[in-house]
């Protein structure tokens, strides 16, 4: 077992070695420019973004025309949000989205609030992390335009009731924009039975080269229009101008390739080994509580707030393992986690939070040792916690003043 | 962010770590911050005759919150009352080499520093005179 460990999954994923053979010969090889439409080496690079496209788009049960390329999942959130607004702004500005979103979408519904062109509805998630569909279909009116919902939380692994939402979409006529960045490659994602018109998806996080990602954009039933964000050569049937990166575009392929082959197995694998990880911890460790959703929930995602001790520190004292924490000390603001906060998590126990994301080239042995490693550690913060210390002779934390900074 | 060789070396090696017996005489606490900001010091000393004869913390808080405290009560151990209420936050930040965003850190432990010896202070009032 070579350390460090990689427990970071939801983050990023190492690229495939599979998946980078297949890059290798469109960087000096065969480098032409998918838009040169005169010569062979134009050809070549057309050839091999199409095959791409196909492999994409089956993972997601779509059509290859209505895959457009684009730089990842936060240009796919723009493009969706910024486009349909646009394109659409004559039947409405009414935006619906959910608080535990990826800031890639709330900066961008925020963004447009700002600007005067959009009204926001930011619905709230019940204590599991998940969107209530009722709550979706009472938040519409005859302005909305977008439904924003999406597929899995990157931090709580928690899965959305996407079909359920889909259905009201259509039945009120509103588009359907899904962020499933976290979801493509992990579990089946089904355009067609979910209603999507709009799905964001990303290469780097499903073992494929980073800088690359997709927009979906239904093309018939309804057929979804959206007004570019980025003037230029009219690439991407004039949603996405910008010569595409075929290297990477050929590496997003093989890895939806390799992910509709494997996933099945893959999910089954990695829930067995988060179900090990979550059961050893949690038993060893007192006052342990799981974040998100029990059971419905990503195969590699676990996410756990040791209480008494706070999350950066525990980072430290495991500093060979890579994992993430919802504490604000890990971050530029001093909150903790939005989405935790959402989930009605305390603040104390939002600053306590550890997130584990599990991936393809984890081993059972990296498991056992993050198991072991995470009970040491906890139990020596929680000697030097004088929250620990108070709670053990039984004072009660919360009827503490205390002297807040 | 990476961290600084000493505040690593604090928060694996903490110094001091732990708490006094209670109702230990000539004992002065500390206690800052707040569970809901993430980070609460609890910094005590012992004093004899104006001299702190031994000091001890426990925190909750990131490594550098940790490192800070254990940095105090290195500090406190032999100073008198008089030179520990001179300890600043900068010296803190300083020696740890703390980042700006890590600052708030070595605030909290002069908090706790001054919180202890205030604490110590009003005991020793509250005492009678003959017993000091």
């Amino acid at each position: 077992m070579k350390l460090p460990i990689f427990l970071d999954n939801h983050s990023t994923t190492p690229m495939d070695p599979r998946v980078l053979e297949a890059m290798l010969p469109y960087f000096v090889e065969k480098f032409g420019n998918a838009a040169s439409r005169n010569h062979a080496f134009g050809w070549a690079a057309e050839e091999a973004v199409e095959q791409a496209r196909k492999q994409i788009a089956k993972l997601v049960k779509a059509d290859s025309k209505e895959i457009v390329f684009t730089s990842g999942a936060t240009e796919s959130d723009n493009l969706a949000l910024k486009g349909v607004l646009e394109m659409y702004r004559e039947k409405g500005t009414h935006i619906i989205t959910s608080s535990t979103e990826h800031r890639a979408v709330l900066d961008t519904a925020k963004s447009l609030e700002a600007k005067g062109l959009a009204t926001v509805t930011y619905l709230p998630v019940d204590k599991f992390g998940m969107v209530n569909p009722q709550d979706v279909q009472n938040a519409i009116t005859d302005k909305t335009i977008l439904i924003s919902i999406m597929l899995a939380n990157n931090e709580i692994g928690t899965i959305n009731p996407v079909q359920e939402i889909g259905k009201i979409a259509k039945a009120k006529g509103v588009l359907f924009h899904c962020d499933a960045t976290q979801g493509v490659g992990k579990i089946p994602v089904d355009v067609q039975g979910m209603g999507i018109d709009l799905m964001s998806f990303s290469a780097h996080k499903l073992y494929g080269p980073k800088g690359v990602g997709a927009l979906y954009v239904r093309k018939r039933n309804p057929r979804v229009r959206i007004a570019a964000q980025m003037d230029g050569g009219g690439h991407e049937r004039g949603m996405r101008s910008g010569t595409l990166p075929v290297p990477l575009i050929v590496g997003f392929g093989k890895a939806c390739d390799l992910c509709e082959q494997e996933m099945a197995t893959e999910a089954a694998r990695l829930a067995k080994m988060r179900d090990h990880l979550q059961t050893d911890i949690m038993a060893a460790l007192e006052e342990s509580y799981l974040n998100g959703h029990p059971t419905n929930r990503l195969p590699g995602n676990l996410n756990i707030s040791f209480a008494y001790v706070e999350g950066e520190s525990l980072l430290m004292g495991m500093k060979d393992i890579a994992l993430s924490s919802g504490s604000a000390c890990t971050s530029a603001t001093l909150e903790p986690s939005y989405v935790l906060r959402a989930l009605g998590v305390g603040t104390e126990l939002a600053h306590s939070s550890i997130r584990f994301g599990l991936g393809r080239f984890n081993s059972d042995e990296e498991i056992d040792y993050t198991i072991k490693k995470v009970i040491e550690v906890v139990t020596k913060l929680r000697e030097m916690s004088p929250l620990y210390e108070m709670a053990k002779e039984g004072v009660d934390l919360k009827s503490v003043q205390w002297a807040a900074h | 962010m990476a961290y600084s060789d000493k505040v690593v070396d604090h928060f694996n090696n903490p110094r001091n770590m732990g708490s006094f017996k209670k109702g230990e005489e000539g004992v002065g606490t500390g206690m800052v911050g707040a569970p809901e900001c993430g980070d609460v010091m609890k910094l005590q000393i012992k004093v004899q005759n104006d001299t702190i004869v031994d000091a001890k913390f426990k925190t909750f808080g990131c490594g550098s919150a940790i490192a800070s405290s254990s940095l105090a009560t290195e500090w406190l151990k032999g100073k008198t009352i008089d030179e520990a209420q001179k300890i600043k936050n900068t010296d803190i930040v300083q020696e740890l080499n703390l980042p700006p965003v890590k600052i708030h850190c070595s605030v909290l432990a002069e908090d706790a520093i001054k919180a202890a010896l205030a604490d110590y202070q009003k005991k020793a009032d509250e005492q009678p005179a003959d017993t000091k």
